[in-house]
């Protein structure tokens, strides 16, 4: 029987699984970080990890706090220049899946990391985009985590930050892009993929004990189901267990830094 | 060439009021020690850039120094935003900040078309995003070739580039490893630039031939600073203070609480405090 486990767990080893062992993940700090991780300590132990501080291929043992903790240069196979990441790897189109959140998102899986209001006089003034503009339109393909909110899953953006598939459909076509873009939405509740048609993003897979009612809650538009939604398989005892001992590391080496 | 002086000495001489400064490092080597001396010497209505401002930068603007900031990523890696930049943005407190935000891509291009010598940075990106409606800078060009639109940014060249290295040695050259973000190039950029560097060296030694190395002459000002970029860290020397990080969150929340840590880690204090970083890692590394 599986164990107990936490939804922010159920999402990172959802995420996790959707990576491949021959994937070039473009990884950001926080949960696609924990995910990227658990997936090459799981069944993706060859992916590459690059991180946008130029390093590639990295094997960090425990989870970097920013994007350029030493732990990330001590392990990388090389470490480049930072425009060097981001035109000849970057844009070079060497990067086959981008990791990304983001404070708010719409249906299209557009994202907002830019200005809660509006951006002349923000209400919350949030980092920025940083590399996500062309890390979006960059890789092969993006997946997206994030937790479920009203606040955060929103009919109408303040600001775009960076693209999904814009107003749907064959928009990213039309503005001459030939990456995939959002495949992926990984959720505390569910997963989501796009609709072939109209690309807004449908639930496919729901995580074990969630039900549509939570869903439809948490989402400032009404839901797309797809015909058959499947239930997302529980998180197995190793997931869990190599998940917890990368966290506990984690949370050791930080509170040591002191 | 390059001359050794004094942290006060250096800052006096290379920046003045007014100027557009770049201090860089991505998380690693962020020179932290170089920052606070600005802030001490009280400069006024810098225009700041920097890719990724977090707490150097947070403080410069907190503590008045800054009228504008360029930027791609502003905020507390890992831990979330920086609040005396929210305050600034948000309430114009202690003064109002202009922004001028790109993405990283751009600002990476930016720099290297600065180096370059060139006008202005030519990239493949700002597609379908609203940077581009807020931000002036940005335009776009056709390729004479392919006929492909691409991305237009004007090349970054601060009247000032500030960094902190690993090494000098005796004749005045630089030496950094590791991350090494896009100092190089802010150097190459700047019109004038000032590097610190913990330690200073008789000879660099075995090295690979690739390290990155800023020969004297394209440095005017070195000073040693060891422990200068702590909270960041300095590739070998010791690691980044994580748990610093997160306590800067409850010490800049609020602007009194902010003003007194400043006034008695700060103004109050001088490079000499940055050494027991380096000294104390040291320990505990061997």
């Amino acid at each position: 029987m599986a164990e107990s486990y936490k939804p922010n767990e159920m999402m990172t080893i959802a995420a996790a699984r959707a990576l491949r062992n021959e994937d070039v993940c473009f990884v950001g700090i926080g949960m696609p970080s924990a995910a990227a991780n658990l997936a090459r300590l799981t069944h993706a132990p060859d992916i590459t990890l690059i991180y946008e501080s130029g390093t590639i291929a990295t094997k960090p043992d425990v989870l970097p706090l920013s994007i350029g903790d030493g732990e990330l240069c001590d392990t990388a196979l090389t470490t480049v220049s930072v425009p060097e990441m981001f035109r000849y790897w970057l844009q070079g189109g060497r990067i086959s899946v981008g990791f990304l959140g983001g404070a708010q998102i719409d249906r299209f899986a557009n994202l907002n990391t830019t200005v809660v209001g509006p951006y002349d006089k923000p209400k919350v003034r949030l980092p920025g985009g940083g590399g996500a503009p062309e890390i979006a339109t960059s890789c092969g393909e993006i997946f997206i985590i994030m937790s479920q909110s009203k606040r955060s899953f929103v009919g109408k953006l303040d600001f775009v930050t960076s693209l999904g598939h814009g107003e749907g459909g064959d928009h990213r076509e039309r503005l001459g892009l030939t990456t995939k873009g959002p495949t992926k939405l990984i959720t505390d509740l569910a997963v989501y993929e796009p609709d072939a048609e109209t690309r807004e993003m449908t639930v496919v897979s729901i995580h074990p004990g969630v039900t549509r009612e939570q869903i439809d809650a948490s989402t400032g538009w009404p839901v797309r189901y797809a015909a058959n939604v499947v239930e997302t398989p529980p998180p197995t005892a190793q997931e869990l267990e190599v998940l917890r001992a990368l966290n506990a590391r984690t949370a050791r080496a930080h509170g040591e830094a002191a | 060439m390059s001359r050794v002086l004094s942290l006060a000495e250096a800052v006096e001489e290379v920046l003045r009021d007014g100027d557009s400064v770049a201090m860089e490092g991505f998380a690693h080597l962020i020179p932290h020690a170089a920052g606070h001396e600005v802030i001490r010497q009280g400069r006024k209505h810098l225009t700041l850039i920097r890719m990724t401002p977090d707490l150097i930068y947070d403080q410069l603007i907190g503590m008045g120094c800054a009228d504008k900031l360029v930027f791609s990523w502003g905020g507390n890696p890992g831990v979330g935003s920086i609040h005396r930049l929210r305050d600034a943005v948000e309430n114009g407190w202690p003064q109002p900040l202009a922004l001028e935000e790109h993405s990283h891509s751009a600002m990476a291009n930016a720099y290297e078309a600065g180096a370059a010598g060139l006008p202005c940075a030519i990239f493949r990106g700002y597609i379908g995003v609203e940077l581009a409606r807020v931000n002036p800078n940005i335009k776009h060009i056709t390729c004479p070739f392919t006929g492909e639109r691409l991305a237009a940014v004007p090349a970054l060249r601060p009247d000032v580039a500030v960094i902190h290295a690993l090494k000098a040695d005796r004749a005045g050259n630089v030496l950094l490893d590791g991350i090494v973000g896009v100092q190089k190039q802010a150097v190459l950029a700047a019109k004038r630039s000032l590097v610190t560097v913990e330690e200073i060296v008789d000879d660099f030694g075995p090295r690979s031939a690739n390290t990155v190395i800023l020969p004297s002459w394209t440095v005017d000002a070195i000073v040693c600073v060891p422990g200068g970029a702590h909270p960041s860290y300095a590739h070998g020397y010791y690691k980044r203070d994580n748990a610093y990080y997160k306590a800067w969150d409850a010490i800049s929340r609020e602007r009194d609480p902010f003003l007194a840590w400043m006034k008695a880690n700060v103004l109050e204090k001088g490079p000499d405090a940055f050494a027991v970083y380096a000294r104390q890692s040291r320990m505990a590394a061997e």
